[in-house]
């Protein structure tokens, strides 16, 4: 394979420790708890899927991962060390774009080692191999504004990527997609996860994404925030999209959830959330038609 | 292209536009026996008792008709002295908005990134930002030593205060996001401000300029009227503000608004070279 000439850089995967995190924003009897005694690992050179009921509180655990804010108590540990603020090591790609408007493609991708003045020809070889991975090669010099949805997205992989993190946070980053670009963006990641298996925390709000993508699949339960239950989903890769619909193991991971998050939503539309009709509206639906 | 064809029918329109507008301030000026059905003539007594005159359309008035006012220009053309005030009108507005933007872009900046700079200068901003530039003529021709300078400083002043809040409000508006993925990515302050907050400012920039631009041609016709701008001996003075006021007061009326359409068409060509510019330094804004 002439991709094994390309020089990669070695891939050193980290493991991520929440422990006993609470977080609230506003003062005093003001203040909404958004994340309550909250526990997990990101296990090591795994792909980590976070899936939860909008608006519980994921992005808020994002922000904390990434050092953008810090816990009120508690502690976020990356290889025993606890998190201090932004690094390189713990890359974010956001919700929707990020990529930066008024750059192109390849001056994005190239940021990072731009701003720590690693630009060397191993960098510079790395960064066409992301480009032509991401199927990006033929729209290197465009700006953002002139890429398609899917587009952004692997571009803004390619771009979180190049910095070899330890472990790359990933925030819905396919929301508002159409389905078929969602499909062809899962086989694109999946791909990128199976070839180098560094740490991935991914968090989404869409079950067949999910079980789709994830090693290990975290429910969330609803504001404030803890982890309700951990399945493995032990799927063999690399998955195709056409197994994975006909996979006994991976229906049978999607019920499971389907039901914890039931039971969440339940407990919320109990105390009075609009919000969780609609799940659980859909999810009767379902059932009777199963 | 569909592009090329909007363009053309878009031109085609604009001339049109122009050419009505010619059209009926010719006939505008040229009826002098306005409105003369009898059937409007109660509402002609009645604007003539509330004092306009009778002779001629009310909403055009005496204004020279444009075919007088072209003639008039043929004539002018080939005199230096109308070139002249082109030149000085102009080079006060260079000079005002050039320096507008070099001490307006930095101080916007300063106000957007450091909360000190925004507490020391912004509150003096505030104050003295609803004061018009055109409050400031006695002021500036008392304070700076030359005509020309105290003309300048109120042409910057126009400028001055939209780009500055222009600047201030595109470098606030800029994503978080981009600061987040900027730093996670290990830049360090410098970085970021030469990499996102200049850039992602940029569009803002060009669109305060535009304006600024504009109320800098409003504001040096308007300084130099009042400055009273006759040639001295240094040779300042003069420019098109005073082309026109002393037009009317010579009671060449045809010239006076000959003025007016220098100054029209001198402001347009400066915001169309502007935009261009514009375009230029933020590509990425064009395209979506």
């Amino acid at each position: 394979m002439s991709e094994n000439h390309t020089p990669r850089p070695v891939i050193t995967s980290g493991e991520i420790a929440v422990k006993n995190v609470n977080k609230s924003y506003g003062a005093a009897h003001l203040a909404r708890e958004v994340v309550r005694d909250c526990s997990f690992t990101i296990e090591r050179g795994k792909l980590t899927v976070m899936i939860g009921p909008s608006g519980c509180g994921k992005s808020t655990l994002i922000r904390l991962l990434a050092g953008f804010e810090k816990p009120d108590t508690g502690t976020i540990t990356l290889d025993g060390n606890p998190i201090k603020g932004p690094g390189k090591d713990r890359l974010v790609v956001f919700q929707e774009t990020a990529l930066f408007p008024w750059m192109t493609t390849w001056d994005n991708i190239l940021y990072g080692p731009r701003a720590r003045g690693e630009v060397n020809k191993q960098t510079m070889d790395f960064a066409e191999f992301l480009l032509n991975k991401v199927g990006l090669r033929d729209f290197r010099n465009k700006y953002p504004p002139q890429l398609s949805g899917g587009m952004q997205r692997r571009a803004e992989l390619a771009r979180a990527m190049i910095n070899n993190p330890q472990i790359m946070i990933l925030d819905e980053p396919f929301r508002g997609l159409d389905a078929m670009t969602k499909e062809l963006m899962w086989e694109y990641y999946s791909g990128l996860y199976e070839e180098s298996r560094r740490t991935n925390f991914f968090v989404t709000t869409d079950i067949d994404e999910a079980v789709f993508l994830a090693d290990r699949l975290l429910i969330m339960s609803n504001i404030p925030t803890q982890v309700r239950a951990v399945l493995e989903v032990d799927v063999p890769r690399p998955r195709r999209l056409a197994d994975m619909v006909t996979s006994d193991r991976a229906n049978a991971v999607k019920m499971e959830a389907l039901a914890i998050l039931h039971e969440e939503a339940m407990k919320s539309f109990s105390r009075g959330s609009k919000a969780a009709a609609d799940f659980i509206e859909a999810y009767s639906r379902r059932s009777a038609k199963g | 292209m569909a592009s090329r064809k909007n363009k053309g029918s878009a031109l085609l329109k604009g001339a049109l536009s122009i050419l009505v507008f010619l059209l009926l301030w010719e006939l505008g000026s040229r009826s002098k026996q306005w409105i003369m059905l009898d059937l409007f003539s109660p509402l002609r007594d009645l604007l003539g008792a509330m004092g306009f005159k009778k002779t001629y359309l009310p909403w055009i008035g005496a204004i020279p008709a444009p075919s007088a006012v072209l003639w008039a220009w043929k004539d002018v053309v080939f005199e230096p002295g109308y070139w002249t005030s082109w030149y000085l009108s102009a080079f006060r507005v260079f000079a005002g908005f050039t320096a507008a933007m070099l001490i307006g872009i930095p101080f916007g900046l300063a106000l957007a990134v450091s909360r000190t700079a925004h507490g020391i200068g912004f509150p003096v901003f505030e104050l003295l930002r609803p004061i018009p530039p055109l409050a400031w003529v006695p002021a500036s021709i008392i304070f700076w030593p030359t005509q020309e300078m105290s003309i300048a400083f109120v042409t910057f002043l126009g400028a001055f205060y939209t780009i500055v809040i222009n600047v201030v409000g595109g470098a606030k508006s800029i994503d978080v996001r981009y600061f987040q993925a900027a730093q996670s990515m290990g830049s360090s302050k410098a970085d970021i401000f030469r990499r996102i907050i200049l850039p992602g400012t940029l569009p803002s920039i060009v669109v305060g300029s535009a304006v600024g631009m504009g109320i800098t041609w409003e504001v040096v016709v308007a300084a130099e009227m009042i400055s009273g701008g006759g040639s001295q001996a240094d040779g300042s003075g003069g420019g098109l503000g005073f082309f026109i006021w002393n037009s009317y007061v010579g009671g060449s009326y045809e010239q006076v608004v000959v003025g007016m359409i220098s100054i029209g068409i001198a402001g347009y060509i400066s915001s169309e070279l502007l935009r261009h510019l514009g375009k230029y330094v933020t590509p990425w804004t064009r395209l979506r």
